[in-house]
């Protein structure tokens, strides 16, 4: 049952990719766990979403939902049952997964742009009613958070309580630092195995299939409907499972995680590294946060350094010129990128690299197309 | 001869005041040929759109091998072993030609929903070597690894075609298989559906060129107005002088 030996290469190469971070990212100053960390996360999330938008076909505008609900559902295994992640990360991964297949339900009646408003309405919705009706869950606006007086009944059953909280911890291992991202990256190989084998099999030939021409697939024999019920299940859990990571790497939950530019934000993760790639959107994901994380860290004293060697009229000229688009303006950065981006490369950022290897290979024009066809890495 | 595989029973349908069927019924013996001619807008495709479910009839009932198929969901009846080749061609454009046809033989194979997602397409070599057989009955071997939106009209046709091949179906209904074909494709395509007639597969095959309906045919329906006019053998029906009026000389 192995994958094809291309495949396992592949594989090998993410995971030595990913497990190097640290190192690599080292250079331009983000190497540090907390982002790291995040890249790792969004990165589970953006895979799971394109399995959905990029292999079927179906953009959903609401998948922070599904990122949110695992965040709560993980908090919750912490205050309830014990501070260890494997429990609390797979209970997120369960009730988003079963939230996904209610929300799926209903919203897979329609598709296009129907199905996008649908599910943006249900996220909006789960959002509000984060705020207000179900505050007991949720804790409304303060955010779900952990209290010294919460039961944790499967650790008191094990060891009396010491003093303070407790960390989340592995295997007792505490997870904090390089630690707690060592365990992201792990389970975005692991992640990113499962969308490949996903990819590789006939269940995803038949979502491609789908996103190519659904009338056609019901007149072939499939019930379109399982199979895109079962993509939508299966993003909404990598959701879930991103949101648990979120809270076990930091354990709180806010309702603002669910919000609709929190949705949004996955869907120009997966654009911008290229929709129905396999590495695109973790490509994506790490390019945002990094733009997130380190081009607001940015402010003017910075940038009269960056610009310190050239003459003064000059250094303040370019620093008045370049502010907006640091610090509080990142997002304005952001947006001309992915402006150029999909301008340029429609295909995101790994058809920039496919471009690249293109001009080096210059393959004979007959077996252009093949590389065309040749699964996306 | 044998019994009827498919019955189109006393079948009504109206789109708003133009009756585009009525009082259709046909009986499609097993094993034969059956064309279905008539001028444009006789209502030829949408008695083909009735038999597949795409089209509820107002009355009447649609009777595949003594199952009524009336009211049945498209992939139900496709499981049921009727497939339809259609007369624009239905492809799967950003799939490969050979995905393309492995698809469909994936329905047959597994039916209509099958989670296998841990299965490795490239693994399942029975399958791929019955697309590939199919694709080289149509000639589109070699360009098994193209997108299948590359193709002309023409290709797409007859991809088409292997997709619906690869079926195995006990019915096959075909609207227009040879249009936009050259001449010389049109003969291939003869040629490969008497293969099938010699091997027992019953073909429903609306057709406008008549040397494709006289050298396929077993049997011949004329329709006109959403009315059959006549109903025979091809000799029958050719010299029938109501089809003449109708249809062979009104349009030649």
């Amino acid at each position: 049952m192995a994958i094809l030996r291309n495949d396992l290469v592949r594989l090998a190469l993410f995971a030595l990719v990913v497990l190097t971070m640290p190192v690599w990212l080292a250079p331009i100053g983000a190497a540090y766990p907390d982002l790291m960390q995040k890249i790792a996360i969004y990165g589970i999330f953006a895979i799971g979403f394109n399995i959905l938008f990029g292999m079927t076909g179906y953009l959903s505008f609401g998948h922070a939902a599904f990122l949110g609900v695992g965040s709560y559902a993980a908090v919750w295994s912490f205050k309830l049952l014990t501070m260890s992640v494997i429990p609390a990360v797979l209970f997120a991964v369960v009730v988003a997964g079963l939230f996904a297949a209610v929300i799926g339900f209903v919203s897979l009646r329609r598709s296009g742009i129907y199905f996008s408003i649908l599910t943006l309405a249900f996220a909006q919705m789960s959002y509000n009613l984060a705020y207000s009706v179900l505050t007991p869950i949720t804790n409304g606006e303060t955010g779900l958070q952990l209290a010294l007086d919460d039961p944790r009944y499967l650790d008191a059953a094990f060891a009396t309580a010491g003093p303070g909280i407790p960390p989340p911890n592995l295997f007792g291992e505490q997870l904090a630092g390089l630690s707690g991202f060592f365990f992201c990256a792990v389970l975005l190989i692991l992640c990113f195995y499962l969308a490949m084998r996903i990819d590789r099999s006939p269940f995803g030939m038949m979502l491609k299939a789908i996103k190519s021409n659904q009338t056609r697939m019901a007149y072939t024999g499939f019930n379109t409907r399982p199979y895109t019920l079962a993509a939508f299940i299966i993003s909404g859990m990598y959701a879930g499972l991103a949101g648990g990571l979120l809270a076990a790497t930091d354990p709180l939950a806010g309702a603002e995680r669910m919000q609709w530019t929190a949705s949004g934000e996955v869907v120009l993760m997966t654009i911008l590294g290229g929709v129905g790639t396999l590495v695109g959107p973790v490509v994506g994901a790490g390019v945002i946060k990094y733009f997130e994380n380190i081009f607001s860290a940015f402010h003017e004293a910075k940038l009269h350094e960056a610009f310190s060697f050239l003459p003064d009229g000059l250094e303040n000229l370019l620093v008045t010129a370049t502010a907006p688009f640091v610090g509080e303006g990142w997002h304005l950065t952001l947006g001309v990128v992915f402006m150029l981006i999909v301008i340029f490369l429609p295909g995101g950022l790994m058809e920039g690299v496919r471009r690249i290897r293109g001009a080096f290979t210059r393959r004979p024009a007959g077996q252009e197309e093949r590389g065309r066809l040749a699964p996306a890495e | 001869m044998a019994n009827a595989v498919l019955h189109v029973a006393d079948v009504h349908k109206s789109f708003g005041g133009l009756r585009a069927l009525s009082d259709i019924d046909l009986q499609v013996m097993e094993g034969t040929t059956h064309a279905i001619i008539g001028p444009n807008g006789a209502g030829k495709s949408t008695l083909l759109n009735v038999c597949i479910g795409r089209i509820a009839p107002d009355t009447g009932a649609v009777v595949f091998d003594g199952q009524v198929i009336t009211g049945k969901q498209p992939h139900e009846i496709n499981q049921m072993g009727v497939v339809r080749v259609f007369q624009t061609p239905e492809i799967f454009p950003d799939l490969s030609l050979l995905h393309n046809v492995m698809v469909p033989a994936f329905a047959k194979r597994d039916g209509s929903f099958r989670l296998n997602a841990l299965q490795v397409t490239s693994r399942q070599t029975a399958i791929r070597e019955e697309a590939e057989h199919w694709l080289e009955d149509v000639g589109l071997h070699k360009q098994r690894d193209t997108l299948a939106a590359s193709l002309s009209r023409g290709d797409k046709r007859r991809l088409e075609l292997a997709m619906g091949l690869v079926q195995h179906p006990r019915l096959l209904l075909l609207d227009e298989p040879t249009a936009g074909m050259s001449r010389h494709d049109t003969n291939s395509t003869i040629d490969l559906l008497r293969k099938f007639k010699e091997r027992g597969m019953t073909k429903v095959i609306i057709e406008h060129d008549m040397h494709v309906v006289f050298s396929l045919a077993d049997r011949v329906t004329v329709l006109a107005q959403g009315r059959i006019i006549a109903d025979g053998k091809p000799d029958e029906v050719r010299g029938n002088p109501v089809v003449q009026e109708a249809y062979l000389g009104g349009a030649h």
